[in-house]
């Protein structure tokens, strides 16, 4: 395949937070963009999550961009253009508290969403079992709930945006490791990859966990780094079992069937963790610890799940922030070289961030506020707080 | 069903719409659509199309994908990424694997 030498912008990544921007560069109106992925696309976290969705969050900004997702996500396909199905999936996360003052929390979080118009509910035992029926929460003190929220299939997701990046002209070069950076005093002038060079003024850093790497190579500090999460599926099995998403951050854990039948469930790493080494080494492996943690999770939560077989585990890392939140926007040093970073729920933000991030590359301003999201926050000491997240 | 029809059906029956993954139902004429379209790799297909995902976890289909991918691409079988293959090694029980479970602080 021929190599062109120069573009308007590279992103690096091809997750769904590259793959969004990328296409939104070009749609909204660069010339010629490029996507460089040293694997395949979707391989990385993005391909590897639980593709869940929600507005249910505890501060205002995440609340505002987490609705903006929820209404991409229910257009994806006509909004790209392609003839692929998402295979969306909407009947609300159900999440459990299990202490007063996680409901005292919630009860925050529900009015807040309910002054900006998300119209989530909190719920009591017998309202919860309407929705998640068969479920064992009788040690739960309340729940909440929002019916919008949801999940979908996120490897397709991510290729339908491929699809559409590619059907506008986006050039994807898949197997084509970023390297190093051209740099001319303060401005970034092009990426150096294992196929060759490419001249650009403008770099979308969209590593997702390895974005701390990537912004080693150009000498910048960026505060991202990867945390192996494992998750688990089982065989498909009759629609029902666990028909909403059923969440609760503390303890961590999540599980939610697919429509095509098979439960997925998954945690995070601090309550199996022993004698199974660091969570940051970008190693994806499984482990049994993991497994055998989830397996009592589902076991006590969903009895009736209880005969269903696992059929495969995995992992992926959860592109890490100091405070958990988005790293996006440009660096102060090094002029072009722009960033966005979820902070661990990339499937979601990807479609928004993307957007937002090419509108301020191409524009100057954006649609939708995401200046806060800048990683200088941290040199000047300050932490964005989201209550809602495990 | 006369004789003829049938000798007619057996010849019409392509190869393309032969079910590559039996536990996802997923066709010959599809992988090929989307190895046409660049998605070359056995890991690219599994992600879009879902075979090897399934209770038998690309047991089936596996080699026939690496060689249709070879076939299509010129790459021989030996330099393709064969793609991951996941644990555990047989489906089991939910009840099983938690049997041990003592609920610790993890609920
Ligand atoms: C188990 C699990 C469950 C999750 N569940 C959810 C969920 O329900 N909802 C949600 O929103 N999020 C979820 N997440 C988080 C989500 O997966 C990530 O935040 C998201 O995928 C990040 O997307 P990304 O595009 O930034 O990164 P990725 O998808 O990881 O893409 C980054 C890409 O950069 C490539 N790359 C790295 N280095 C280089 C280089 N030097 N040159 C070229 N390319 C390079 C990688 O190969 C990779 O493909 C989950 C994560 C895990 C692990």
């Amino acid at each position: 395949m021929s190599w062109k030498k120069t573009a308007d912008a590279v992103v690096v990544g091809g997750g769904m937070m590259g793959m969004a921007t990328a296409y939104y560069l070009k749609k909204i109106g660069l010339k010629d963009v490029a996507l460089v992925e040293k694997n395949t696309p979707a391989s990385g976290s993005t391909g590897r999550c639980a593709a869940s969705f929600r507005a249910q969050w505890g501060g205002a900004l995440n609340i505002t961009l987490g609705k903006a997702c929820i209404d991409r996500f229910e257009h994806l396909a006509e909004h790209l253009g392609v003839d692929m199905d998402i295979q969306l999936y909407q009947n609300g996360y159900l999440l459990v508290a299990y202490t007063e003052r996680q409901f005292e929390q919630f009860k925050k979080n529900v009015e807040l969403q309910n002054s900006m118009g998300v119209t989530s509910k909190l719920l009591n035992h017998s309202e919860a079992l309407e929705i998640c029926p068969g479920i064992e929460v009788s040690d739960a003190v309340g729940f909440s709930y929002y019916k919008r929220d949801g999940h979908a299939d996120p490897m397709i997701t991510n290729f339908a945006y491929c699809e559409a990046a590619r059907g506008i002209g986006v050039r994807i070069e898949k197997f084509t490791g970023v390297v190093g950076f051209k740099v001319d005093c303060d401005s970034v002038r092009g990426v150096v990859t294992d196929r060759g060079p490419i001249d650009t003024d403008t770099v979308v850093n969209a590593a997702g966990p390895w974005a701390g790497r990537v912004g080693a190579l150009a000498g910048l500090n960026i505060p991202v780094k990867g945390e192996r999460h494992e998750l688990m599926v089982t065989e498909p099995v009759d629609w029902g079992v666990c028909p909403t998403m059923l969440m609760s951050f503390e303890p961590d854990y999540y599980m939610f069937q697919r429509p095509h039948g098979s439960i997925l469930a998954g945690c995070g790493p601090s309550r199996y963790r022993r004698e199974a080494g660091p969570f940051d080494d970008y190693q994806m492996g499984a482990s049994w610890n993991f497994m055998e943690h989830m397996a009592g999770h589902v076991n006590k939560l969903i009895p009736r799940a209880r005969g269903v077989r696992i059929v495969r585990q995995w992992s992926g890392m959860y592109d890490i922030t100091p405070d958990l939140q988005p790293v996006i926007g440009e660096s102060d040093e090094l002029k072009g070289f722009w960033v966005n970073v979820s902070g661990a729920r990339g499937f979601m933000f990807g479609p928004v961030a993307g957007e937002m991030v090419a509108e301020k590359i191409v524009n100057g301003h954006t649609s939708l506020p995401i200046d806060e999201f800048h990683w200088r926050r941290y040199a000047e000491g300050r932490f964005l707080v989201e209550p809602s997240v495990a | 069903m006369a004789n003829g029809e049938t000798e007619n059906d057996l010849r019409g029956l392509n190869e393309d719409d032969s079910i590559v993954c039996r536990c996802e139902e997923v066709a010959m004429s599809e992988v090929r659509k989307w190895i046409a379209g660049g998605y070359d790799t056995p890991d690219e297909l599994k992600r879009l199309l879902r075979v090897g995902m399934g209770p038998c976890q690309g047991r089936g289909c596996r080699e026939i994908i690496l060689r249709e991918i070879s076939s299509m691409t010129g790459v021989p079988v030996s330099e393709i990424p064969p793609g991951r293959i996941r644990p555990p090694a047989k489906p089991v029980k939910i009840s099983l694997v938690a049997r041990d479970y003592t609920g610790g602080d993890g609920r």
